[in-house]
């Protein structure tokens, strides 16, 4: 392959793209080298094993995947807002809506539902880290590297333009030569391994390490929604990995899993990408349920309303989820019976969904409710997510859904539900514990900017969505000429509906305004408690030490914290004295990130098809691991006395 | 078994001061982390059931080399045994006996790999490749799958025969054998699948 394949050439967009990634690589090693930052980063971020750290950086990078994802969906909607319009070219059209898709839900979603975990699982149970930080770090630096392994390829060898779930025969050799398709392929591979490892390590945490005294059943319900979630996770992934491996072994090898020809059998991969898939959008919304819980008590100074009908319906909606799958392709032909099976399973997942909402708002009746920004969300999200959840309903009417399928209408649809209930509740938790992590509150007139602009700019854009289905729009539609557009009325609707990805445009631009004006002006939080909490996370001071807590702590039952602050208050109450112990806990470790380095080596070379290259990644990954069994020095002792120290400074002696 | 011998060791890595047991910790996730693998390998014996008889008018199940399986078979069952004696020599405490059961199941893992690779090439040799149906491809893939199994378990045994060498007998050392065990008798758990949904249902 010559130099002239190797780089994407010919589009003033990418020449600009290449311009900007020089010029912000050069800027960063500019800073860190004339600041002498290379040791700090090194030592504080790179080899860190904290889950406090690997959180934030969960986030940072789930925002700049916002930004390009959220930049893709501008890109699209200029495309489409006018009749006949040739701003890109088609085969550019179709890798930004696969790019849109893959970069959403996958460097997007879960990243920032991992930065959630991370951020605040261990402090809500009383741990002083995740079970196991090393493999915790290992997973960031999977994601990060497999993220970056993707995001190259709009520069590098050309983009992926066969849809977001890439089903073949389209994805095979035959119709998508070249490395596109593979850097897809490799970048959620990489990704989704570190995913797989977060579920187990998440569901050992939650399992095993709870302060001694905290009962399952008496756990905050955010830590109950990440259960719930990482059980989907470790039932769901193995999928995604095998199938892509069946994808890669046709691609790289020649094998006929999915071609049309020698026995392959292309649906059967359609089959399994969304028995990954379909879990996969109930994984990415259970943490964001687990949000709501936690805020709705908060401000409504009540505990939650039926918490064990909470539990429940989540652990029911992780089950249900497994049998839904098919519902993406009704038109499969499978038959009536077939159909019925999932279109059922489908609707029933509507009831414990239902359950959940009817809770939340049991629990802001007769509260003292506070409107917060955490709690903006929370009002945005109850009207969108039931309108998008009545619109899944009728999708899911197998018979009305031969209409639907493919259409704008299921555009609009799922964009609701992933808006109004994933990207709301995992704002409105950024909100919520930013203060927590970060030891000051985000500012609240910017915020009120963003939330109103994201408010009219999601229903201007995504209504006129809902009518282009039934106009008979279809999704992945590169331009449509000017009797539909204006004859048949799609013109205008497309029209607005730009506008209203425009206006959430803008309010990115408020919200990265808003975290960057609050880090010098943002309302500090010298309490710990910035929203008088309930749980567990509230009772240690923000930021928190990097042991969590000094002494673990003990639970009483349900919103322990709160009761406890009750008993603080009474006449007569005497702290008891503290003992401080030394605290065991995990060296740093630089081993993860160059695990993650030969991975990019690996996926990389199986990309171009230059197998060397792969396999010395690959045996690159295999001899780091070797490397870590053989290290026996890997954790150290806090001492008494350090403890002592570090809770005087903090002011809690 | 496996599990007394896990639940054993959880008690020697317990520390004083509410502090949590590692070692539980992670004998518990490597558990998981089973399941997990458990299902990587079931989505492809799913996609090998589909195409198991799309054969493309080429090789199909009836060829394979009966007496060659079988003595793959013996051979895993044999080393699943020996990594057994191994554990048993663990928990008697004796190194001589735990390093050298050690060695003897990584010879007869390797034997294992080699014998299937040299079932495939003799397949490739006759024409029948990863390229020519579907039905190849999904038996390459699954039996190929479990055989780099087999391969990485091997260095991984080897690291801690190496380790136990220069270690002896602790409550890490312990830790990492009792997972290993667990892993090596997963992989012929997996095997006894392989053996009767590919080749016994195949050769039928």
């Amino acid at each position: 392959m010559n130099t002239s394949h190797f780089f994407v050439t010919g589009d003033p967009m990418i020449y600009g793209a290449d311009a900007s990634i020089v010029l912000v690589t050069l800027a960063i090693v500019f800073y860190l080298s004339y600041f002498k930052k290379w040791g700090w980063l090194w030592r504080e971020w790179i080899t860190t094993v904290d889950h406090k750290k690997i959180g934030i950086m969960y986030l940072l990078a789930s925002l700049i995947m916002l930004f390009r994802g959220g930049v893709d969906a501008i890109l699209m909607r200029l495309q489409l807002a006018i009749p006949n319009n040739h701003f890109l070219p088609s085969e550019h059209y179709n890798e930004i809506f696969t790019t849109h898709g893959t970069i959403m839900i996958l460097f997007m979603a879960m990243p920032f539902m991992f930065a959630l975990f991370n951020m605040v699982v261990p402090l809500q149970i009383g741990a002083r880290d995740v079970a196991f930080p090393m493999l915790n770090a290992v997973s960031f630096w999977l994601f990060f590297i497999g993220a970056m392994l993707f995001n190259i390829s709009f520069v590098i060898g050309g983009s992926a333009d066969a849809g977001w779930l890439s089903y073949p025969p389209l994805s095979e050799n035959q119709f998508s030569p070249g490395p596109g398709q593979n850097f897809w392929i490799w970048g959620i591979q990489i990704s989704g391994i570190g995913s797989l490892a977060t579920g187990i390590n998440f569901i050992v945490t939650i399992l095993k390490m709870r302060t001694p005294s905290m009962r399952l059943r008496e756990m905050p319900l955010f830590s109950w929604s990440v259960l719930s979630a990482s059980i989907a996770i470790l039932g769901v992934f193995p999928i995604l990995t095998g199938t892509l491996l069946m994808l890669t072994i046709d691609r790289l090898l020649g094998g006929h899993f999915f071609t049309m020809d020698a026995g392959g059998n292309p649906m059967m991969y359609v089959n399994f990408i969304w028995m990954w898939g379909h879990p996969e959008v109930y994984i990415v919304v259970l943490p964001a349920f687990g949000v709501y819980s936690e805020i709705v008590a908060t401000f409504s100074r009540k505990r939650i309303f039926g918490y064990s009908s909470m539990v429940f319906s989540m652990i029911a909606i992780s089950v249900v989820s497994y049998y839904t799958w098919a519902h993406h392709f009704f038109t499969m032909g499978a038959g009536a019976d077939v159909n019925i099976v999932f279109a059922v399973c489908t609707m029933i997942i509507a009831i414990p969904t239902g359950v959940k909402v009817f809770n939340w708002l049991f629990t802001m009746f007769r509260g003292r409710i506070r409107v917060t920004q955490p709690m903006l969300w929370f009002y945005a999200f109850v009207p969108t997510f039931l309108v998008g959840g009545a619109t899944g309903v009728m999708l899911a009417a197998a018979p009305a859904d031969y209409q639907y399928h493919n259409s704008y209408f299921l555009i609009a649809h799922f964009h609701q539900v992933l808006i109004g209930g994933v990207v709301f509740g995992y704002l409105a938790g950024l909100y919520y514990w930013w203060p927590k992590l970060f030891g000051f509150k985000l500012n609240d007139r910017l915020g009120k900017w963003a939330f109103w602009l994201w408010q009219i700019g999601f229903y201007v854009c995504f209504m006129p969505q809902y009518a282009l289905g039934f106009m008979g729009m279809t999704r992945r539609m590169y331009t449509y000429n000017q009797t539909m557009g204006w004859d048949m009325g799609w013109a205008p609707l497309n029209f607005i509906s730009t506008i209203g990805a425009f206006l959430m445009g803008i309010c990115f631009i408020f919200q990265a305004w808003q975290i960057i004006y609050s880090i010098k002006h943002g309302e500090r939080d010298v309490t710990g408690d910035a929203w008088d909490g309930r749980t567990l996370e509230w009772s240690i001071p923000s930021p928190p030490p990097v042991y969590n807590f000094a002494i673990l702590p003990t639970a009483k039952g349900r919103d322990t914290w709160w009761y406890q602050k009750q008993e603080m208050k009474q006449d007569g109450y005497k702290k008891e004295p503290v003992t401080f112990e030394a605290i065991h806990m995990p060296k740093n470790t630089g081993i993860p990130f160059i695990m993650a380095i030969f991975w990019f080596i690996a996926g990389f070379g199986f990309t171009f098809q230059w197998n060397w290259m792969g396999i010395i990644g690959l045996i690159g990954v295999a001899g780091t691991l070797f490397a870590r069994s053989f290290q026996y020095d890997t954790d150290y002792w806090i001492t008494a006395e350090e403890v002592e120290q570090t809770e005087k400074a903090l002011g809690r002696l | 078994m496996q599990q007394s011998v896990s639940a054993k060791f959880s008690d020697h890595d317990h520390h004083d001061h509410g502090h949590v047991d590692q070692g539980g910790l992670k004998v518990l996730g490597f558990w998981i982390f089973l399941v997990t693998d458990c299902l990587l390998f079931a989505t492809f014996f799913a996609a090998f059931a589909v195409l198991r008889t799309h054969t493309n008018g080429g090789f199909t199940g009836k060829e394979f080399d009966v007496p060659g399986f079988v003595i793959e078979t013996f051979i895993l069952l044999i080393s699943s045994f020996t990594s057994g004696l191994a554990v048993l020599a663990l928990n008697r405490g004796n190194k001589k006996a735990l390093i050298g059961w050690l060695i003897v199941t990584v010879l007869l893992g390797a034997t294992f790999v080699g014998l299937e690779i040299h079932e495939f090439s003799s397949m490739a040799a006759e024409g029948a490749t990863i390229t020519k149906s579907a039905f190849l491809t999904s038996f390459f893939s699954l039996v190929g799958l479990h055989g780099l199994h087999v391969t990485f378990g091997i260095f991984w045994m080897t690291g801690l025969i190496l380790q136990l060498f220069k270690k002896g007998i602790t409550s890490v050392t312990k830790r990492k054998i009792s997972i290993i065990s667990l892993y090596w008798h997963f992989l012929d758990a997996v095997w006894i699948f392989i053996f009767t949904v590919v080749y016994l249902m195949g050769v039928m």
